[in-house]
């Protein structure tokens, strides 16, 4: 094993953090704002997924200019979710926490369903566009051009997100998850914070979608895995925290690639769940997060 | 309040009912000829059971556990390696295992319970799937390929039989009450009330004195070991378990639904939910999904969706008019 594999191997590994992180920033976004787990996560990943190879394969479109389009698309969806299902599971007086999980797993499993249906089961992959087959050669280490762009781009709407919540809509995000009713009181509407929360999670793991779709496998069960991962590390980085998203991604991402490096691929994801236990242990409430 | 006299008299009339029931529920079989009605009800006899023990944990005491597949695929893994590898029989197997699901419970609920609502179900989804992924690299127990039970003889000390459907009916109702007349047993004990105390509000149950952490500890055994029993019963029943089959995450979801979807916290719940859901699910499988066109998905979903929104206290209420509006009352009050 050269020192040159096992920095190859961590870089990737980063990188795929980065895919990570941006992912668990939805749900934590969702999460910090109303106290709702989104187990349909995975499934707006996969269905952005979908959209990328419909667009490239109908339209020709390249994945890369899709981004805006796709973000969008996710945006409205989350908006529509929260509108038609979550808003009412909040509004609901008996066992909410209950209520809640099982809203979303049940929409969960409609979406896998309808995947099915629409997109057939079939694994696809989008073989062409600008990134597709490239890879950097840095000295001996080669990495990929999509996972590349991938970390890039996913860093980037990180960035944008930590920007938003420094906004005026950012502190009415703040406003409101601190106190919902309170907040109704100078004026802010709260289903329409909540609204646009829903959006922009939704638009994030949109965003992440995009990117994986350029060289990762499609399928409608595609964004359990995922879904897995940024459930770990949501509760590693901390429920709500952003920064403790992106921290938590990078080390899951790490300590993936390099378990795959050195014990075996099929157990890739042991050590990120070692990790957990271990910080369920030590620091029940994650390593940035405010119990 | 509620006087004594009155919940006494309830608990007996629950009895009664749950006798008569297993009455009808055993002579039901003798008038069915069709074997696909007798796996159907197999399977939802097999779900009542499995959600009456998750409903200790999950309802009664209020933690909601999303890794039950976890105590399942014991006690389904222990009584099938019991049997097949040293020759000693499933209605044997079946007290290790639910010893094992039990202790298991222990362990994942003793980091598990110093976090509460959302951290605790993902917790335990978590250890759900550790649990999966080792059972899928661990050659002992074949790894990802599953142990097959081989046929050997028919008889009742091994639960083998040629034509299985008709006499799990049997087994299976003989679980379903055994979980119910335990769920009957806790919800009158004095377990039964420090749990609803700690579901309903822990903080002020600690004030009162009551040791939240054991009280926890002593439901998620329970339920483990309810569970692990119809692990071990399922694999007897299909001869046959892989990880995916013992320990996966639907699995997961599928024992606390029947629990959600009829009432949570409730006796009658997990069995009115799976006597719902159980049929739906199959029902809609066969019709409606036939070339896997995900139709099928889309209609369960679609109905656990529903179900949730509109019925949040469960089917139960649907029946029980004057506790739901005591309930409710309470809730508002």
């Amino acid at each position: 094993m050269t020192a040159s594999l096992v920095l190859q191997v961590a870089i990737g590994g980063l990188l795929m953090g980065l895919v990570y992180a941006l992912v668990a920033a939805g749900l934590s976004l969702i999460f910090g704002l109303m106290d709702v787990v989104n187990f349909a996560h995975g499934q707006l990943l996969m269905l952005a997924m979908y959209a990328v190879f419909e667009f490239h394969t109908l339209l020709g479109l390249d994945p890369l200019v899709q981004l805006p389009l796709v973000a969008a698309l996710l945006f409205v969806l989350g908006v529509a979710i929260y509108r038609g299902l979550i808003a009412r599971a909040l509004a609901v007086r008996f066992n909410t926490g209950m209520v809640q999980i099982f809203v979303t797993f049940g929409l969960s499993i409609f979406l896998v369903g309808f995947a099915q249906l629409v997109f057939g089961t079939d694994f696809r992959s989008v073989n062409s566009g600008l990134l597709f087959g490239r890879t950097v050669a840095i000295g001996q280490i080669v990495l990929p051009l999509p996972q590349i762009a991938a970390g890039l781009v996913c860093l980037l709407a990180f960035a944008a997100l930590m920007l938003i919540a420094r906004t005026e809509f950012g502190r009415a995000l703040e406003a409101t998850r601190e106190d919902r009713d309170a907040v109704a009181l100078i004026g802010i509407d709260r289903n329409r914070i909540f609204s646009l929360g829903w959006g922009i999670g939704a638009a994030t793991v949109g965003i992440a979608g995009v990117m994986l779709a350029s060289f990762y496998y499609i399928s409608p069960t595609v964004g359990d895995s995922f879904a897995l991962i940024a459930y770990v590390t949501v509760a590693l980085g901390g429920f709500g925290s952003l920064i403790g998203a992106l921290i938590a991604g990078l080390l899951i991402g790490l300590t993936e690639a390099m378990t795959a490096l050195v014990i075996d691929p099929s157990l890739k994801q042991i050590g990120v769940f070692m990790i957990y236990v271990l910080v369920l242990m030590v620091r029940p409430r994650g390593l940035f997060g405010r119990l | 309040m509620v006087p004594v006299n009155t919940v006494l008299r309830r608990r007996r009339q629950e009895l009664i009912l749950g006798g008569a029931l297993l009455v009808v529920l055993a002579v039901l079989p003798l008038a069915i000829s069709s074997d696909y009605l007798r796996g159907l009800i197999v399977l939802t006899l097999l779900y009542a059971g499995l959600s009456q023990g998750w409903n200790i944990l999950g309802g009664y005491c209020g933690q909601i556990s999303l890794g039950h597949g976890l105590y399942f695929g014991i006690g389904a893994y222990v009584s099938t390696v019991l049997y097949v590898d040293y020759a000693i029989p499933p209605t044997l197997g079946l007290f290790a295992g639910a010893a094992l699901a039990g202790l298991a419970a222990l362990l994942v609920g003793w980091p598990c319970f110093r976090l509460s609502g959302h951290y605790y179900a993902i917790a335990t989804l978590v250890m759900g799937l550790i649990a999966l992924l080792l059972v899928n690299n661990w050659d002992f127990v074949n790894a990802a390929r599953g142990i097959t039970i081989p046929f050997r003889h028919q008889s009742w000390v091994a639960l083998e039989f040629r034509f299985p459907n008709f006499p799990f009916q049997y087994v299976m109702l003989a679980y379903a009450a055994l979980a119910w007349i335990i769920a009957w047993i806790v919800e009158g004990s004095r377990w039964g009330f420090v749990w609803r105390a700690v579901k309903d509000d822990a903080v002020a149950a600690r004030s009162l004195g009551v040791r939240i952490f054991p009280s926890k500890m002593a439901a998620a055994a329970i339920s483990g070991a309810v569970v692990g029993v119809g692990g071990a019963l399922y694999a007897q029943y299909v001869g046959f378990i892989d990880p995916d089959s013992g320990l996966g995450l639907s699995l997961s979801v599928l024992i606390a639904l029947p629990a959600v979807v009829g009432g949570v916290g409730t006796l009658w719940g997990p069995l009115l939910g799976a006597a719902v859901l159980i049929p739906v699910q199959q029902l809609s499988g066969a019709w409606l999904g036939g070339a896997g066109n995900g139709v099928d998905l889309m209609f369960y979903g679609a109905l656990i969706v529903a179900l949730a929104l509109l019925r949040p206290q469960g089917l139960v209420s649907l029946f029980a008019r004057r506790p739901a509006k005591a309930a409710e009352e309470a809730h508002a009050g």
